[in-house]
C-alpha cells in the first residue's frame, strides 16, 4: 500500500503536463543567477558555489509545497484514505519519499552542471553531491511539513518558505560546510539533522493533516 | 495538573482572576522599569571596559530572557492544546506570539547596537545570534500560520504542531554559548549565581521583573480580547441563525 501510494504521487509529480522539470530548471536558473548577481570573477564563484548550490537546492524544495497536499485536500481524496484505515503519518511517509525522488533525483543529476556553471572544483563536486544526497531527505521532511501544516490556507505559497526556511539553517549550514573547510565533523552534523527530520517529519505532517480533517 | 488545568478551562473563571491581574502586573511592571531604568541608565557605574554602552544591557538581556521564555511559554501551551485541547491553552499561545516576537526583535536590535561599538560590527554570524534570529522567525511562522485559515480552530492546531517542532530551536538558543566558540559572552547570571557585580546586578534583575511583570499585562489583555472576539463572533452567529 506505501509503495502503491509513493508510486501515485511520484506519477503525479512527473505526469503533471510540465511541472516535473519545474523544480529542475528552478534549481539550474537559481544557481546561474548567483554569477550574474556576484560576477563572473572565477575564485570568488568557486569559494561561494557550494552554498549557492545549497541555495537553489532549498528553493527548489520548497518550490512544490502547494501542491504536495492542498490538491489531495480539495478533492476528498485525503478523505478516501482516512476512510480505508490509512493513517496520515503513512501517507505522509509515503509522500516524503516520492517528493524526494521527484526533486532531489533529477537535482543531484543536474549538479555538475550547475557546479560547472559555477566554477566548482572537481574535488568539491564528489563533496558537494554527498552532502546532497545526505541533506535533501531533510529538506523533503521539511517540505512535507509544511505542505500539510498550509493545505487550504490563504497564501500558503508565501506562509511555506516562512515555516521551512527557519528550520533549513542547520541542513544549510552544516551542508555547504560539507564542502567547506569543516569538513567531516559538518557531514556527521548534516547527516543527524537529516535524520532527524525525516523521523519527525511525517509525524508532525500526519498530525497536520489530521487537524485538517474535523 | 490536570485537574488544575480543568479548574481555568473555564473562560469566565480564568476572566474572574484575569480581569483584577492585569492592571496589577501593568502597573507594577511599569513602576519597575521605570526605576530599573532609571538607576540603570544613570546611577549604576559603566563599565570599565565597555564604557557606557555597557547600559544598554539592562533592556537587552531582559528582551533576551523574555524572547526565550515567550517561546517556551508558546510551546507548552501549543502541547497542552494539543494533548489536552485546553480551549484557552490556544488562546494564551496565539497571545503571547507577538509579545515574544517583539521582544526577540528588541533583544535583536538593542544586541546590534551594542556591538557596533564593542565588536566593531552590527551582525556577527555567531551561533547565539543565528539561533535568536532563527527563533524570531519561527515566531512569524506561527503568527503568520496562525491567522492563515477561514476556521480559525484550523490555524491554531497547525500553528501549534509548528510551534512544537520549533522548540527544537531552545535547547540551541540556550547552550549556543557552551557548545559552540561564540563571539558572544557566555553566561552571566544563573539560578546558582552570578559572576556580575552586584552594582550592575540589581537594577538587571529589577528590570527583568518589570518587563516579565509588563509581560504578563500585555498577554493578559490580548487574551482577554480574543475571548471577547470569541464571544462576540459566536453572537453574531446566533443572530444570523435567529435572523434566518
Amino acid at each position: 500500500m506505501f509503495l502503491t501510494l509513493v508510486g501515485r504521487d511520484l506519477g503525479q509529480a512527473w505526469g503533471r503536463a510540465g511541472q516535473a522539470w519545474l523544480p529542475l530548471a528552478f534549481f539550474l536558473l537559481a544557481a546561474s543567477l548567483f554569477p550574474f548577481a556576484i560576477g563572473p570573477d572565477r575564485p570568488v564563484l568557486e569559494r561561494v558555489a557550494p552554498g549557492a548550490l545549497w541555495t537553489a537546492a532549498l528553493f527548489a524544495a520548497v518550490l512544490p509545497i502547494p501542491t504536495l497536499f492542498e490538491p489531495d485536500r480539495a478533492d476528498g481524496t485525503l478523505d478516501q484514505l482516512a476512510v480505508r484505515g490509512l493513517a496520515f503519518e503513512t501517507v505522509a511517509a509515503a509522500r516524503m519519499l516520492a517528493h524526494w525522488l521527484a526533486f532531489a533525483l533529477p537535482l543531484l543529476l543536474a549538479t555538475p552542471v550547475a557546479g560547472a556553471l559555477l566554477g566548482l572544483s572537481a574535488e568539491a563536486l564528489p563533496r558537494t553531491l554527498a552532502a546532497l544526497a545526505v541533506g535533501t531527505p531533510g529538506l523533503a521532511a521539511l517540505a512535507v511539513m509544511a505542505g500539510a501544516l498550509t493545505a487550504g490556507a490563504r497564501e500558503a505559497g508565501a506562509l511555506a518558505p516562512l515555516i521551512v526556511l527557519p528550520l533549513a539553517v542547520p541542513i544549510l549550514i552544516f551542508g555547504a560546510g560539507w564542502a567547506g573547510d569543516t569538513g567531516p565533523g559538518a557531514a556527521k552534523w548534516l547527516g543527524a539533522a537529516s535524520l532527524l527530520l525525516v523521523a519527525l517529519g511525517p509525524l508532525a505532517a500526519g498530525a497536520a493533516l489530521r487537524a485538517g480533517q474535523d | 495538573m490536570a485537574a488544575v488545568l480543568h479548574h481555568f478551562a473555564n473562560p469566565a473563571r480564568f476572566l474572574k482572576i484575569a480581569r483584577p491581574a492585569t492592571p496589577i502586573f501593568l502597573w507594577a511592571g511599569l513602576a519597575m522599569v521605570a526605576v530599573a531604568l532609571a538607576w540603570g541608565l544613570f546611577m549604576a557605574p559603566k563599565d570599565y571596559l565597555q564604557g557606557e554602552s555597557v547600559r544598554i544591557l539592562y533592556i537587552h538581556v531582559p528582551s533576551a530572557w523574555l524572547g526565550l521564555a515567550g517561546y517556551s511559554t508558546l510551546a507548552i501551551a501549543s502541547a497542552v492544546a494539543l494533548v489536552w485541547r485546553h480551549p484557552l491553552a490556544e488562546v494564551a499561545a496565539r497571545a503571547v506570539a507577538p509579545v515574544g516576537a517583539t521582544f526577540a526583535a528588541l533583544c535583536l536590535i538593542t544586541g546590534s547596537l551594542w556591538g557596533r561599538p564593542t565588536w566593531g560590527t552590527y551582525w556577527v554570524w555567531d551561533a547565539r545570534l543565528t539561533s535568536m534570529l532563527v527563533m524570531f522567525f519561527l515566531y512569524l511562522a506561527y503568527i503568520g500560520l496562525a491567522s492563515a485559515y477561514e476556521r480559525p480552530e484550523r490555524g491554531g492546531k497547525a500553528a501549534s504542531i509548528l510551534a512544537l517542532v520549533g522548540a527544537i530551536n531552545l535547547p540551541i538558543v540556550k547552550y549556543s554559548v557552551e557548545w559552540w566558540n561564540t563571539l558572544h559572552q557566555g553566561t552571566s547570571v544563573s539560578l546558582a549565581g552570578s559572576s556580575v557585580d552586584p552594582s550592575m546586578l540589581w537594577p538587571l534583575l529589577l528590570s527583568a521583573t518589570g518587563f516579565t511583570c509588563l509581560f504578563a499585562a500585555i498577554v493578559l489583555m490580548r487574551m482577554r480580547a480574543l475571548l471577547a472576539g470569541v464571544k462576540l463572533r459566536a453572537r453574531a452567529a446566533r443572530l444570523a441563525g435567529a435572523a434566518a
